[in-house]
């Protein structure tokens, strides 16, 4: 594996039943680099990152992450490296049942990277404070709007300091603003921690702001990549389609 | 017969699809009782949540069960002058059967329904898959803590409907005749055996496993959406209701075959 490379990705497949989902995908994430990656609704984004933390089985083709093949290894060493991936998710995933102090301890109570009580409220309130949402720290996930959601799902994502960062829709179901605000947001994560993430949407303008590089999948595959300049500019209808 | 036989044969194969799924899941959950890490916080807070949802309904439910089985079976003993047996008689059907059977089944509605809604829309909004990204494993953490609850709270519960059942018929025998609490008490414990409580006890253990691991079978294979929810939540009230039935016939033949009633 590359040292520059902190995920490599080899002939990725998976299906579920007849339908063939990922049908050979190669995909790169280079260290420090946010990579977008754009497809039509059904082509595998979700699955994809789904199949880098293993929360999906692919059916075959190989993943490396941070040196590791993720997909032979035992349960704790995954949870060890599962440590240094965060995963925002398009809902933003809080547990309902524990509030916003509750769902950021979670993770650090879990892995038990903090020594003590005092460590766990510093870490905390640090991860809420780079998201703007200090004051919501004893409030119940259902008294947050959706853009406070995402927020605090990405403090969570962040509270652990993830070398990377896997973003899946992260501004689905936001207003413009509110959208670019977490776009911003995402940028000011990768300056401030020196993450890699990738980042999978269908906002075009969140693909401006916060990537250095596009893949677009078509059918389950690597069809194109490039910059966002490059895609935009590119005469390819498939392409084009895109940036309309 | 043939066209019979196939137009059957769909339905069966997803019924025994589905017992087979529970059956895995079972072991699975089972496993899972006793592979660290133990979320003892969790199963406190759970068996808290379980006890503290469920004890004022069952404890209505109990006491009106003893007042009315009380004042329905009186004036048919009264015609035999066999009052001073209702007592006994109480405490026998509640604490043998009616006791058991009813909290079961209050908590098949009350508690599998809400594991099957809780942790379908967690699975729905993906909040399994985020604990599980957090290094965290979702069948310790949230199945087998729900299970071992029910496990341990039913059996609690059922004691307490069985000693409000019986509070019940005292007060509708002092509706009609003049009787002592301590009076009644005796007869009712003299009419029971140690080994009576062993069956009703076994059995609640078994009903309280199955309550949680139904609702927690039905809510963790939740289809995607929010329908999905409401239908984890509907069915794990039927097959946990169903399944207390099913305990209870398998209890009585057994209990007549190794104690002899």
């Amino acid at each position: 594996m590359d040292k520059d490379n902190v995920i490599e990705i080899k002939d990725l497949k998976k299906g579920f039943g007849e339908k063939k989902v990922l049908t050979g995908l190669n995909l790169t994430l280079k260290r420090g680099e946010n990579l977008g990656i754009l497809g039509k609704s059904g082509t595998g984004k979700s699955v994809l990152t789904k199949c880098i933390v293993r929360l999906i089985e692919p059916d075959s083709g190989s993943i490396q992450v941070l040196g590791e093949n993720i997909l032979s290894l035992n349960s704790e060493e995954l949870n060890e490296i599962r440590k240094k991936i965060g995963y925002l998710f398009q809902s933003g995933a809080l547990y309902d049942s524990m509030t916003v102090r509750e769902n950021l301890e979670f993770p650090i109570r879990r892995t038990q990277i903090a020594d003590s009580k005092s460590e766990v409220k510093d870490m905390v309130e640090e991860a809420l404070d780079n998201v703007g949402l200090l004051e919501a720290i004893d409030k119940m996930p259902s008294e947050l709007s959706g853009g406070m959601r995402k927020r605090i799902g990405l403090a969570r994502t962040l509270i652990l300091k993830p070398e990377i960062i896997l973003y899946d829709e992260p501004t689905t179901g936001l207003d413009p603003v509110t959208s670019g605000e977490i776009s911003d947001l995402m940028v000011d994560i990768q300056e401030k921690y020196k993450t890699s993430a990738i980042i999978i949407t269908h906002d075009m303008k969140c693909a401006k702001i916060t990537t250095d590089r596009l893949v677009l999948l078509k059918e389950g595959a690597f069809y194109k990549e490039g910059t966002f300049d490059e895609l935009s500019e590119s005469t390819d209808t498939e392409i084009r389609d895109y940036f309309i | 017969m043939l066209k019979r036989f196939k137009i059957l044969t769909p339905s069966l194969k997803s019924f025994f699809t589905e017992v087979g799924e529970l059956v895995s899941f079972s072991i699975d959950a089972i496993k899972h009782l006793f592979i660290p890490p133990f979320e003892t916080r969790e199963l406190i807070r759970q068996a808290y949540v379980v006890g503290n949802k469920t004890l004022p309904l069952i404890a209505t439910t109990g006491f009106i069960m003893g007042f009315v089985l009380t004042i329905q079976t009186r004036p048919v003993l009264a015609d035999f002058g066999a009052q001073s047996m209702i007592p006994g008689m109480i405490a026998i059907s509640v604490i043998r059967e009616i006791g058991p059977v009813i909290t079961a089944l209050l908590c098949a509605g009350k508690i599998s329904s809400g594991f099957g809604a809780e942790i379908g829309a967690m699975k729905v909004t993906e909040q399994i898959d985020a604990m599980e990204v957090s290094g965290t494993k979702p069948m310790n953490y949230v199945v087998a803590t729900r299970i071992m609850a029910t496990t341990l709270i039913v059996p609690i519960l059922v004691f307490f409907a069985d000693a409000l059942g019986l509070l019940g018929s005292y007060i509708g025998v002092s509706i009609k005749e003049q009787m002592s609490f301590k009076l009644y008490i005796t007869q009712a414990f003299n009419s029971l055996e140690f080994s009576d409580l062993i069956p009703a006890t076994i059995k609640s253990v078994f009903f309280g496993f199955f309550i949680g691991l139904i609702g927690c079978y039905k809510g963790y294979n939740a289809n995607r959406g929010t329908e999905a929810v409401g239908d984890a939540a509907n069915s794990a009230v039927v097959t946990a209701s169903l399944t207390v039935f099913i305990i209870d016939l398998l209890a009585a033949q057994l209990s007549e075959l190794f104690v002899g009633f």
